[in-house]
C-alpha cells in the first residue's frame, strides 16, 4: 500500500501546533511508518504537491499569502486538518481584527519601534482587513482545537486518518 | 410539613417540594442539567437557556432553572434535540465576543469553556463578530473585559441581591447589550461598589477577575456566594 501524503503548513501561528506535532516524541516513528511528509516547514519542498491525502494546517489566515496558501493546500488536498486555536478560532491573531490595517502597521513599526521607524514593503505580504478562522476562507474537514492542541490529540486525529477513519474528538480536547 | 409533589425526571419519580423549579429538583436528585447563568443562592433568569428540557405534553421546550414542578410533571434532560440546542447556545456565545482563551485568566478554569469541551464543542459554525470591546482597568482591585462577558447577570444578581449594593446593570438591547457599573461610570469611579468582589467570585468566565493574575491562573469560588443566602436563610 503507498504511504499517506501528509502536507503542513503554518500560516498566522507561533508554530506551537508543529511543535506539539513533534511533542508526540517516538509515536511520531509509527505515524512516519504510515505517511510521507511532502510538504511543510521541516521538508524542502517549494511549492504545496498536488494530491495530498492530508493538509495539516497551523495559523490563522492573516495575510494574502496565508490565503493563497491555503487555498492551494485546499485545491491539492483531500482532508484539510484546521490544527489548534489560530486555525480554528482565529484565536490570538484575530485581536487585531477591531483595529484597521494601515492603523496598526503605523502604531508597531513607526510609533513602537525605536530604531529606524519605517512601514516594511519588501517582500511583505498585504494584511487581510481581518485575521479569520481557516474555515472563513476554505472548506476544514477536522477541526483540532487547542492553543497548542495537545499531543495525544493530534496522534488520535493522525492515526485515525491513517486507518482510513474520520475522527471524532468528543470531549478529548478543548479551546486554549 | 408542605405536601410533596411527584415528578418523573428521566423517568425517574422523585418526591419534590412545591415552589422548587425543575433544576433544583434535579441537582438535589443528582440528575444532570446543564446551567449557566443559574447560581444557587441567586433569583433565575433564564438567561443563558442551556438548561432547557422537555416536559411531556409541553410543545415547546422549558427552562429548568425557571420552571417550578408540579404534580406529575415529566422531564427529559437529554436527547439528541436538547444537546444539539444546547450547543447552537454554545457556540452563539463564543461567536458574539471575543473568547480568546490561549490567552485568558480563567481558562482551565472557565465554565464557559469546560461546558464546550463537555458538549463536543471543537469548532464555532457561525461566523464571528469580532466586535471590538473596551476593558475596564479602573478598579485597584479588579478588572472587567468585556471581550468575554456572556451577560449571565450572574454578578448583577450577586451584587444587588447578597451585597445590596446594586452596582451592575446590563444596558442597551440585543447584540449591543453591554455590562455597565453605576449607569456607565468606570467600575473604579463607582461610589456605591464596596470592593467586596463576590461579583468576580460569581462570574462564571474571565469577563471578571482580579488582577495581578496571569494565564489560566484565575479561580472563582461560587459556592462561597452561594453559601451566604444558604446561611442567612437558615438565621
Ligand atoms: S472566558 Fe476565557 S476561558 Fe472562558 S471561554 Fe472565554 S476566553 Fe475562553
Ligand atoms: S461579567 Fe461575568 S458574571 Fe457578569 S454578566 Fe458578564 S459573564 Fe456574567
Ligand atoms: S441556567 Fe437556565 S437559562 Fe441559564
Amino acid at each position: 500500500m503507498d504511504k499517506v501524503k501528509i502536507g503542513t503548513c503554518w500560516l498566522d501561528g507561533c508554530s506551537g501546533c508543529h511543535m506539539s506535532l513533534l511533542d508526540m516524541d517516538e509515536a511520531i516513528v509509527a505515524v512516519l511508518g504510515k505517511a510521507d511528509i511532502v510538504f511543510g516547514p521541516l521538508v524542502d519542498a517549494q511549492e504545496w504537491p498536488e494530491g495530498v491525502d492530508v493538509a495539516v494546517i497551523e495559523g490563522a489566515i492573516s495575510s494574502q499569502d496565508d490565503l493563497e496558501l491555503a487555498q492551494t493546500a485546499r485545491a491539492r488536498s483531500k482532508i484539510v486538518v484546521a490544527l489548534g486555536d489560530c486555525a480554528v478560532t482565529g484565536n490570538v491573531p484575530s485581536m487585531r481584527n477591531g483595529i484597521p490595517t494601515a492603523k496598526l502597521i503605523e502604531r508597531v513599526y513607526v510609533e513602537g519601534a525605536t530604531a529606524d521607524p519605517q512601514v516594511p514593503t519588501d517582500g511583505v505580504p498585504a494584511l487581510l482587513k481581518q485575521a479569520g478562522p481557516l474555515q472563513s476562507a476554505i472548506k476544514v474537514d477536522i477541526h483540532v482545537p487547542g492553543c497548542p492542541p495537545k499531543p495525544e490529540g493530534i496522534l488520535f486525529v493522525l492515526g485515525e486518518l491513517l486507518e482510513g477513519r474520520v475522527p471524532d474528538l468528543g470531549s478529548k480536547l478543548r479551546f486554549g | 410539613m408542605t405536601e410533596k409533589v411527584k415528578v418523573r425526571i428521566d423517568g425517574e419519580v422523585i418526591a419534590a417540594t412545591p415552589g422548587q423549579t425543575i433544576l433544583e429538583v434535579a441537582r438535589a436528585n443528582d440528575k444532570y442539567i446543564p446551567a449557566l447563568c443559574y447560581m444557587e443562592g441567586l433569583s433565575a433568569v433564564g438567561a443563558c437557556r442551556l438548561c432547557m428540557v422537555e416536559v411531556a405534553g409541553v410543545a415547546r421546550l422549558l427552562p429548568a432553572c425557571t420552571t417550578p414542578v408540579q404534580e406529575g410533571l415529566a422531564v427529559n434532560t437529554s436527547s439528541p434535540q436538547l444537546q444539539s440546542y444546547r450547543k447552537i447556545a454554545l457556540e452563539l456565545l463564543f461567536a458574539e465576543r471575543n473568547h480568546v482563551c490561549a490567552v485568558c485568566v480563567s481558562s482551565g478554569h472557565c465554565e464557559l469553556q469546560s461546558l464546550a469541551q463537555e458538549h463536543g464543542i471543537t469548532y464555532i459554525r457561525y461566523p464571528y463578530n469580532f466586535p471590538k470591546l473596551a476593558v475596564d482597568t479602573t478598579h485597584p482591585r479588579f478588572v472587567l473585559d468585556q471581550n468575554r462577558c456572556i451577560l449571565c447577570s450572574r454578578c448583577v444578581r450577586t451584587c444587588d441581591e447578597i451585597e445590596g449594593a446594586h452596582v451592575w446593570d446590563v444596558s442597551g438591547r440585543g447584540i449591543q447589550s453591554r455590562l455597565v457599573s453605576e449607569l456607565k461610570r468606570p467600575w473604579g469611579e463607582a461610589t456605591t461598589c464596596t470592593s467586596c468582589g463576590k461579583c468576580v467570585q460569581a462570574c462564571p468566565t474571565g469577563a471578571m477577575a482580579e488582577k495581578g493574575w496571569g494565564v489560566e491562573e484565575m479561580t472563582k469560588r461560587p459556592a462561597v456566594v452561594s453559601r451566604l443566602t444558604s446561611m442567612r436563610e437558615g438565621q
